[in-house]
């Protein structure tokens, strides 16, 4: 137990931050992987096929390729870019990104191509008669949208989104390879130097747990809310 | 881009392949039985067998894969006991960890599949089979498990995707499979959206392979 005291002599203080920051990285990349979804969900449902195409690509790279090959495109990659762009703007030294901001990045890619399946099968899945009711009562596109279809949607993509969440928490264990101190790479710290890995693993994996047992927990009164009416 | 790189590292990659197609292989077929098992152990009506199985299932779906296999390869190698065992020949080796991970995850993940898919069978069937006056072991192989199996297909083609890109984490235990081997060549060359591509495209071809199958095999149990 010691070995989980806060201050200098233990992990234990080391750990709440690590596990403060996985909340941290896990929230933003959600939300990248909403703003993501937020474009790709229209271009799916789109009548224009080279849109659709588009959307398509997206959603099927992103889900066939392993999560840890598109971590190691944006680590190694991520600098890169954005020294080209800069290089555009005529700033030619050297920029190097925050392990934070490229972690959430892909892991927020990664997040956004299961959440735009999400919310297009919600969409989907909403009557036809919703879009129609609503045009009778002559609301504009706007109006339909966020007065009609959205409620609907997001009271049928809750539950869905909570499995997002739970693999989107469950990913950001391989931004660890990046050098960013969430709850794997402390452990991966706090184990080589003690030469204990096996309780700072297992704390990890419990760490883990409590994070998804809680979400959940906190993702069922949600879908109450939003089910009230029904 | 890089052409002349895409061309030399697409041998190196498919040679990589096979470790990645090896890995998925093993630990899909020990992970199926590991999964049927628990998936039995669910349906049992003893709360202590029941919870057992529940708590199995949710520990390895709550936890990151990474999290697994560093607890098997890096923390089972600290038991001392275990080190004197037979055991041991398996848990040095960074391959059967892998495997073992891998197995005891996608066999948490298959447990539940078929757990549902055993629920969904309506008792009519089994019924049927019992005023027919067949045993209930044969019912069990007969009647249930062929039904659960085709109902279980869909999700468990998803399962064989996922399990697939889950191999990718055999990398960080030293394993040089397709992702450890594009890491290998990003990380030599600083060449990474041309290695991404030719990594990704052969794992999108196994994903397109495996979707493909499942479908057909899903046309050929429809009833």
């Amino acid at each position: 137990m010691e070995l989980l005291a806060f201050g200098d002599t233990g992990w234990g203080d080391e750990l709440f931050r690590a596990t403060l920051m996985t909340i941290a990285v896990s929230i933003t990349a959600m939300f990248i992987g909403f703003f993501f979804a937020l474009i790709f969900t229209p271009l799916k449902l789109s009548k224009i096929r080279f849109l659709n195409f588009i959307a398509n690509s997206y959603t099927t790279i992103i889900r066939g390729v392993p999560e840890l090959l598109v971590i190691y495109l944006f680590f190694f990659g991520g600098t890169g870019a954005v020294m080209f762009v800069a290089s555009i703007f005529g700033y030619n030294e050297y920029i190097e990104i925050n392990a934070f901001i490229t972690g959430a990045f892909a892991i927020g890619i990664i997040s956004g191509a299961y959440s735009t399946e999400v919310f297009r099968g919600a969409i989907q899945s909403i009557d036809k008669g919703q879009f129609e009711a609503a045009s009778v009562l002559g609301l504009n596109k706007f109006g339909k949208f966020f007065k009609i279809i959205l409620p609907q949607t997001l009271r049928l993509a809750i539950p869905n989104l909570s499995n997002v969440w739970q693999i989107t928490l469950k990913d950001t264990s391989l931004i660890s390879v990046t050098g960013l101190v969430e709850i794997m790479r402390q452990s991966y710290i706090a184990a080589g130097s003690t030469r204990d890995p096996l309780f700072f693993y297992s704390f990890a994996a419990v760490l883990y747990l409590l994070l998804t047992f809680l979400s959940m927990k906190l993702i069922n009164k949600l879908e109450v809310r939003y089910s009230r009416g029904f | 881009m890089d052409f002349e790189l895409m061309a030399n590292s697409f041998p190196k990659l498919l040679n990589a392949t096979v470790i990645t197609l090896k890995l998925l292989t093993v630990s899909l077929i020990i992970g199926l039985f590991i999964g049927l098992f628990f998936a039995i152990l669910r349906l049992n009506k003893n709360i202590f067998i029941n919870k057992f199985a529940y708590g199995y299932s949710y520990v390895f779906r709550g936890t990151p894969l990474l999290v697994q296999i560093f607890i098997i390869y890096f923390g089972l190698g600290q038991i001392e006991y275990l080190r004197s065992t037979f055991l041991w020949l398996v848990l040095k080796e960074p391959y059967w960890c892998a495997i073992i991970a891998f197995a005891l995850n996608t066999g948490a993940y298959t447990s539940e599949i078929l757990r549902s898919a055993f629920q969904t069978i309506k008792p009519g069937m089994i019924e049927a089979g019992k005023s027919l006056g067949i045993s209930n072991k044969i019912i069990f192989y007969k009647i249930q498990i062929p039904i659960a199996i085709r109902q279980s297909l869909p999700a468990y083609g998803n399962e064989i995707i996922l399990m697939m890109k889950g191999t990718s984490l055999a990398s960080t235990v030293t394993l040089m499979d397709l992702t450890g081997v594009a890491k290998y060549i990003i990380s030599t060359t600083f060449k990474p959206i041309e290695v991404f591509i030719v990594a990704g495209g052969i794992y999108l071809f196994m994903t397109f392979i495996i979707h493909n199958l499942i479908k057909f095999l899903e046309k050929k149990y429809s009833f």
